[in-house]
C-alpha cells in the first residue's frame, strides 16, 4: 500500500520533472572499459570539494567574520564547540587532500596526455580550478585570523605591490584599506566563502560537462597516436565494442577511492587536530614568524633562494609564466602519442617538476634563510668553560644576534656559515676583517662592539676548532 | 518578411539594454561600495607615544598606537607599532615595523644595535638603512614630532616596495 503510493508519487515527480530522463544517461553513459584505477583522481578531489562545502557551512555557522572577534571565535570553536575541533581539522586536511588530490588527478592527465584532442578544454578548466584551489588555500589560511594570518595578509599585499601600475591598487584591494584593519578580514571572508567557491561550482560544472561531452579517455597506447580527423570516429567506435556503462562499473572505484580519502581526512583530523593557532592577530606583536601552510611553502623557498634584483621579475614573472604554460599546453601539442613510453620529455618534466617541489617544500620548512630567534645562549658543554675570556665570547656570540644566523654544534640559525669548527679554517686577523666588515648577507659589526667583546668574540670563535666539536658532540 | 527580421532586431536589442540597464543600475552602488573605502586615502592623524622624557638618548623602542579612522568591530587589529628611537635631545625617528622586502615584522635586538627580519633575514642598521639581506630599501619612516613634551607619530600606510623597472 504504503509501497504503491511511494511509487506513483515518484512517477508524478519524475514524469513532471523530468529527473531521471536527465541523469539516468549522465550516469550510465559508455565508458572506456580500461578506465581504472587511474582515474578516480578527479572524482576524489570533487568528494574533497564537498568535504569542504559541507564543513565549511558547519564552520561559518560560529566562525565570526570581523578583524576583532574572528580569532576568539576560533578559539571557541577549536576548544569549546561540540565536535568543533574535528570539524576544523577536517577542514584544513581536506583542503590539504584537495589541492594534493587536484595536483595528481593533473599529473595523470599530463602523464596519459588526455588533454589532447578534443579535451583540450577539459584540461584548461581543470588549470583554472587548481587556480581557485590555490586561492581557496590561500585565503582560507588567512580566515584563521590569528599573528601568521595577518602577516599573510601583508606579505600577499607587498607581493602583489611590485606588480606595475596596478601594483598598490592591488595592495589596498588585499588589505581593504591603507593597513590591516576592520576591512582586511571581511574581504577574504567574501572571497573565500562566496566568490571563489561560486568560482569553483561553475569550474566543475564545466569541466564535468566537458566531460561528458568528450568522453573519458581511454588508456593510452603505444602506436596509437590521436589523429584529430580520426580520432572521434574511432573513439566511438571502441566504446561501441567493449565499453562499459559509467554506473556501476566504473563509479564503484571513484566510491571506494572517495571513501578512502575521506577516511584519511577524518583520521588525521582525530589525530593531528587542527592546525595550532598561532597568537592573536595583534599587529604590534613583533615576535612572529610568518610562513605559508604546506603547499605554499615550495614558492617561499624559491623567493627566499632568489637574488634579489631577479626577485620582482620572479614574483610577477614566475606564477605567470607557469599558468600561461600549463594553460596553453595542449594548444602547442594536441595530437600524437599519448603513451608515456612515446613522450620521454614528458615524463621527464613530471619527474623534474615533482622532484623540485617536494626539495622546496621540504627546505622551506626547515626555511635555513630565517634567522633563529629561537636560539638560546650557547650550553657551557659546548662552550668548554664557564668563565674566562672564551666564555665571555660566547654571551657576546648570543648578544650580538650571532647566534640567530650561524650555528655552533648544532645550536643557531642556518642562514651565515657554520662556526662549529671555524677556528681551524679562519685567523684571529680574518676573524675581525669579517666581523667588523660584514659580507653581502652580514651586517657589518664595527661600531656596534666594542674593543673588549671582539676581542672575547674573536677568542671564543678562534677555539672552535675540531677538538672541541667533537669534544661537545659526546652525550 | 523584412518587417518580420526587422521586428527581431528590434526585440533582441531591446532585450540586451535591459540586461545591459538592469547591469549598470545594480553595479554602480555594488561597484562604488567595495572600491571607495580604497580610493578614499584616510587622513592622517598623530598620535601621542609617550612623553619626551619617557624614552632615553640611544634607545630603539617598539611603540603602539591606533590607525587613523579604525572600523568599531577592528578590535585588536585597530592597533599598529613602530619602532622609535631617540636620536638626540629633541630629535626622534620612527621606523615602520614592516620589513622593505616582503613585509614582515622586522625585531629590533637591542645586543646587536641591529633590526631583523624573521621570513628572509633582512637586517637593517640603527638608522634603518640596509646592513644585509635581500631588502631593497631602507626602512620607511613615520612622520614623528615633539609637541608639549609628547612625542607624536602621524599614521601612515603599511609602506609598499613598488616595481621600479
Amino acid at each position: 500500500m504504503i509501497r504503491s503510493i511511494l511509487k506513483s508519487g515518484w512517477r508524478f515527480i519524475d514524469d513532471r520533472t523530468g529527473a531521471s530522463q536527465m541523469i539516468v544517461p549522465i550516469m550510465k553513459h559508455i565508458v572506456p572499459r580500461d578506465a581504472r584505477w587511474w582515474y578516480v583522481f578527479g572524482s576524489a578531489a570533487l568528494c574533497c570539494f564537498m568535504m569542504q562545502v559541507v564543513t565549511g557551512i558547519a564552520l561559518a555557522m560560529a566562525y565570526v567574520p570581523s578583524s576583532g572577534d574572528a580569532f576568539d571565535s576560533l578559539r571557541y570553536i577549536t576548544h569549546q564547540a561540540p565536535f568543533g575541533s574535528i570539524l576544523r581539522g577536517m577542514h584544513y586536511f581536506g583542503a590539504s587532500a584537495m589541492v594534493l588530490i587536484a595536483v595528481m588527478h593533473m599529473a595523470q592527465v599530463y602523464l596519459h596526455a588526455a588533454y589532447k584532442y578534443p579535451r583540450e578544454m577539459n584540461w584548461m578548466s581543470g588549470v583554472v580550478l587548481l587556480l581557485f584551489t590555490l586561492a581557496m588555500g590561500f585565503t582560507g589560511q588567512l580566515l584563521r585570523w590569528d599573528a601568521n594570518g595577518v602577516w599573510s595578509a601583508v606579505v600577499g599585499a607587498e607581493q602583489a605591490a611590485r606588480a606595475p601600475i596596478v601594483g598598490p591598487f592591488l595592495a589596498h584591494m588585499i588589505l581593504g584599506g591603507d593597513n590591516i584593519g576592520g576591512a582586511t578580514l571581511s574581504r577574504f571572508y567574501v572571497l573565500h566563502v562566496f566568490i571563489f567557491p561560486a568560482l569553483i561550482f561553475a569550474g566543475v560544472g564545466l569541466h564535468v560537462m566537458l566531460v561528458l561531452r568528450h568522453g573519458i579517455s581511454e588508456m593510452p597506447k603505444e602506436g596509437e597516436p590521436v589523429n584529430p580527423a580520426t580520432y572521434k570516429r574511432d573513439y566511438e567506435a571502441r566504446l561501441k565494442k567493449d565499453g562499459v556503462p559509467f554506473w556501476p562499473n566504473a563509479v564503484w572505484r571513484d566510491a571506494v577511492v572517495s571513501l578512502v580519502v575521506v577516511i584519511g581526512i577524518v583520521v588525521c583530523a582525530i589525530v593531528f587536530g587542527p592546525p595550532v593557532l598561532d597568537k592573536p592577530p595583534d599587529p604590534t606583536s613583533l615576535n612572529v614568524n610568518p610562513s605559508p601552510d604546506w603547499y605554499f611553502l615550495f614558492y617561499f623557498a624559491v623567493l627566499s633562494m632568489l637574488p634579489a634584483n631577479l626577485e620582482t621579475w620572479v614574483i610577477l614573472g614566475g606564477p605567470l609564466v607557469v599558468i600561461l604554460v600549463m594553460l596553453f599546453l595542449p594548444l602547442m601539442s594536441n595530437r600524437g602519442d599519448r603513451a608515456p613510453s612515446r613522450r620521454p620529455w614528458a615524463v621527464a618534466v613530471l619527474v623534474c617538476a615533482t622532484t623540485a617541489v617536494v626539495i622546496l617544500t621540504l627546505y622551506g620548512r626547515r626555511s635555513p634563510w630565517s634567522p633563529n630567534f629561537a636560539a638560546q645562549p650557547l650550553d657551557a658543554q659546548v662552550v668548554g668553560t664557564t668563565t674566562g675570556p672564551i666564555a665571555e665570547g660566547a654571551r657576546v656570540f648570543f648578544d650580538k644576534g650571532c647566534i640567530y644566523c650561524h650555528d655552533v654544534n648544532g645550536d643557531g640559525g642556518q642562514r651565515g656559515p657554520n662556526l662549529s669548527r671555524v677556528g681551524d679554517r679562519l685567523t684571529e686577523a680574518e676573524l675581525i676583517i669579517r666581523i667588523n666588515n660584514g659580507g653581502h648577507n652580514m651586517p657589518a659589526y664595527a661600531g656596534r662592539i666594542t674593543r673588549d667583546e671582539l676581542s672575547t668574540l674573536v677568542t671564543f670563535l678562534e677555539s672552535r676548532r675540531v677538538h672541541t666539536s667533537a669534544a661537545s658532540a659526546g652525550p | 518578411m523584412p518587417c518580420e527580421i526587422s521586428r527581431r532586431r528590434m526585440f533582441a536589442r531591446i532585450t540586451i539594454f535591459a540586461g545591459a540597464a538592469i547591469a549598470a543600475l545594480a553595479g554602480v552602488p555594488v561597484i562604488g561600495f567595495v572600491f571607495a573605502p580604497l580610493v578614499k586615502p584616510a587622513t592622517p592623524q598623530w598620535r601621542q607615544v609617550g612623553t619626551r622624557d619617557s624614552f632615553q638618548i640611544g634607545q630603539t623602542v617598539k611603540v603602539e598606537f591606533s590607525d587613523p579612522s579604525p572600523l568599531p568591530w577592528s578590535g585588536i587589529t585597530a592597533k599598529t607599532a613602530a619602532w622609535l628611537r631617540r636620536a638626540g635631545d629633541n630629535e626622534f625617528v620612527a621606523f615602520s615595523i614592516n620589513c622593505r622586502h616582503l613585509g614582515c615584522p622586522v625585531r629590533w635586538v637591542d645586543g646587536a644595535k641591529l633590526f631583523m627580519c624573521p621570513c628572509h633575514g633582512g637586517v637593517y642598521y640603527e638608522d634603518g638603512t640596509v646592513a644585509a639581506g635581500p631588502p631593497p630599501e631602507p626602512l620607511a619612516r613615520y612622520p614623528v614630532r615633539v609637541q608639549n613634551g609628547q612625542v607624536e607619530i602621524q599614521t601612515s600606510p603599511i609602506p609598499l616596495t613598488t616595481f621600479k623597472s
